[in-house]
C-alpha cells in the first residue's frame, strides 16, 4: 500500500502479459501461474512455458477495497477476486461493471480489457485485464 | 468511388458500455420539460473505460466473427474524436492488446463522427490494391456534452469494428462501392484543450447533416445505378432520432427500412461508432442477398455512403460474438450524480 506507480519501462515490459492475460505453466508438474514466473512456485522447476490463460472463470472469493493504494482512489470502492479459470488456474484480478453487493462466490465472469490506473493527469494510462459478469 | 477489385466484410463487432442515464433524469436536474427530451436514454462509459478499451472489445468481437488469427490483420485504422491521449496513438494499444502487431499499418483518424467510416474506406483501398489482405477499421467514442447543453442528452459512448477482406464467399457481406462528400462547414467544433465541444445549434441541421448525407447517398446511388427502392435497409448517422428519420424520408426510405439500424433513442449518439453500430444491428438481422445503405456524417463536415450486400456466411457467423441487442439489453441505470462522477464532472481536489 502507498507504493508509487510503476515506471514507464516497467509498464511497457509487462504490457503483453497484462493485455492478453498470459501466464506460465510448469512443464514438470503442470502448475499454472499468473503473472508468469521464472521458477515454478510448487516444484522449483525452471522448465516453464508461457501460455494464454482462459478468458472465463468463476469467483471463488473476493474482497472490497475501500482504502486503495495511490492511483486507484478514482475507482474506490472496487473488488479484488480470486478467480478460478476454466483450466483450473487461480488468479487474483479486479472485477468491474459490478457493485460490491452484486458479487457472489461462484458467479461466472469473463475477461475484459480495461484501464488499471492513470499515473496522474499528465502521466501514462495503464491497461490490462479485469473480469466482469459475461455479456451473453 | 469504387475500387477496381471488390472487397467485403469478413467480421464485425460492437461494444456498448453497460451504464445508461435516462433523458428524464438529465431533464430533472436542469428543470427541463419532459416534452423537450430528444432521446429516451444514452450509454455512459464506466470509470475504467475509454475509447481504447471500447475499441479493443469491439475488435475482439469482429475477429471472433471473422475467424482469423489476429496476426493476419495488416492494418488497424481507428476513428475517434475522444482519444484518451492527445499525443500517443490508440491504434497501437488496440493492436498490441489483440495480438495484431508489430507488422502492421496503424493510424488514428479524426473527423468528428465520420472518422470510423473513413477508416473503412481507407482499408477498402488497401485491401483492393492487394497491399494487405485483412484490415481492421474501428469507430470508437466516449463523447462529452457540456452540462445543461442540448448535447448532454445525446452525447453517448460506443464502438464498432469491421474487418475488411478481399471479395470471397467467406465474407458476411460485400461492399458494392462507397462515396464521400466533404465541404468546409463549421457546424460543430472543439478547440484544442477544451473539454466540451460547441455547436452552431440550428446550423447543424440543414447545411450540415442533411446536405452532406443527402449528397453522399445520392452520389453513391448515381454511381452504382441504384435507387432507394433497391435497398432493403438504410442506416444513417444518428445524433438524435429526428434527424435520421427526416433524412430517410427525404431520400425515399420508409420507417420499415430504417428501424432495425436506428438505435439513438436507446443508446444515444455514439459519434464515430453511430452509423457503424447501426450497420452492425442490421447485419444482426439481415438475410443473405439483402442490400444495405449506410451513410455517416461528421461535423466539419462530410459523409461517407456505402452500399453493402449481405452474403450467406452471415447465418453462421452472426452468433460467434455478442449481438448489438445483447449489449443493449445488458444495462444498469445510473442517476445524474453517479453520471457526473463517471464522466469526471465532480472535482475532488
Ligand atoms: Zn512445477
Amino acid at each position: 500500500m502507498g507504493i508509487s506507480a510503476p515506471s514507464v519501462p516497467r509498464v511497457w515490459r509487462e504490457r503483453i502479459i497484462k493485455y492478453r492475460l498470459l501466464g506460465s505453466k510448469c512443464a514438470d508438474c503442470g502448475k499454472i501461474s499468473y503473472p508468469p514466473r521464472k521458477a515454478c512456485p510448487r516444484c522449483g522447476s525452471t522448465n516453464l512455458v508461457e501460455i494464454s490463460l482462459p478468458k472465463r472463470g468463476k469467483v471463488l472469493s473476493y474482497t472490497v477495497i475501500r482504502t486503495p493504494p495511490r492511483g486507484y482512489l478514482k475507482y474506490s470502492p472496487y473488488i479484488i477476486a480470486l478467480i478460478e479459470l476454466e483450466n483450473g488456474a487461480r488468479i487474483l484480478a479486479q472485477l468491474t461493471d459490478v457493485d460490491p453487493d452484486e458479487v457472489k462466490s461462484g458467479m461466472v465472469v469473463e475477461a475484459v480489457f480495461r484501464r488499471y490506473r492513470e499515473q496522474g493527469e499528465d502521466g501514462i494510462i495503464e491497461y490490462g485485464i479485469k473480469f466482469r459478469p459475461p455479456i451473453t | 468511388m469504387k475500387p477496381s477489385k471488390s472487397t467485403g466484410i469478413l467480421g464485425y463487432g460492437v461494444y456498448i458500455p453497460v451504464y445508461r442515464i435516462k433523458g428524464e433524469e438529465i431533464a430533472r436536474v436542469w428543470g427541463r420539460s419532459k416534452a423537450a427530451i430528444p432521446i429516451q436514454e444514452k450509454s455512459v462509459p464506466g470509470l475504467d473505460e475509454d475509447s481504447i478499451t471500447f475499441a479493443v472489445e469491439a475488435s475482439k468481437n469482429a475477429i471472433q466473427r471473422a475467424g482469423i488469427n489476429p496476426e493476419e490483420i495488416e492494418a488497424v485504422y481507428v476513428g475517434s474524436e475522444s482519444p484518451p491521449y492527445a499525443v500517443k496513438p490508440t491504434a497501437t494499444v488496440v493492436a498490441e492488446a489483440l495480438g495484431i502487431s508489430p507488422r502492421l499499418i496503424a493510424i488514428d483518424m479524426e473527423f468528428a463522427c465520420r472518422a470510423g467510416t473513413t477508416a473503412m474506406q481507407s482499408i477498402m483501398g488497401l485491401v483492393a490494391s492487394s497491399m494487405i489482405k485483412y484490415g481492421l477499421a474501428i469507430g470508437t467514442d466516449t463523447a462529452q456534452g457540456r452540462p445543461r447543453d442540448e448535447l448532454e442528452y445525446t452525447a453517448a459512448a460506443g464502438a464498432a469494428a469491421f474487418i475488411i477482406a478481399p471479395h470471397s464467399s467467406e465474407n458476411i457481406a460485400y461492399i458494392e462501392g462507397s462515396y464521400s462528400y466533404v465541404t468546409d462547414t463549421t457546424d460543430f467544433w472543439r478547440r484544442d484543450g477544451e473539454v466540451y465541444p460547441r455547436h452552431a445549434y440550428r446550423f447543424t441541421g440543414e447545411p450540415a447533416y442533411f446536405h452532406h448525407i443527402y449528397e453522399a447517398a445520392v452520389g453513391l446511388m448515381e454511381e452504382l445505378g441504384l435507387k432507394s427502392s433497391d435497398f432493403d435497409y438504410a442506416v444513417f448517422h444518428q445524433p438524435n432520432v429526428k434527424f435520421p428519420v427526416r433524412i430517410a424520408k427525404r431520400l425515399g426510405f420508409p420507417m420499415e427500412k430504417i428501424k432495425d439500424g436506428l438505435l439513438s433513442n436507446i443508446i444515444g449518439n455514439t459519434y464515430a461508432a453511430s452509423s457503424m453500430i447501426g450497420l452492425a444491428a442490421v447485419l444482426d438481422v439481415a438475410k443473405p442477398g439483402e442490400r444495405i445503405l449506410m451513410v455517416s456524417f461528421g461535423s466539419g463536415a462530410g459523409s461517407d455512403a456505402f452500399s453493402i450486400v449481405v452474403q450467406d456466411a452471415i447465418e453462421e457467423k452472426r452468433r460467434l460474438a455478442p449481438l448489438v441487442r445483447d449489449y443493449i439489453e445488458k444495462r444498469k441505470y445510473i442517476d445524474y450524480a453517479v453520471y457526473a462522477r463517471y464522466r469526471s464532472k465532480i472535482k475532488t481536489r
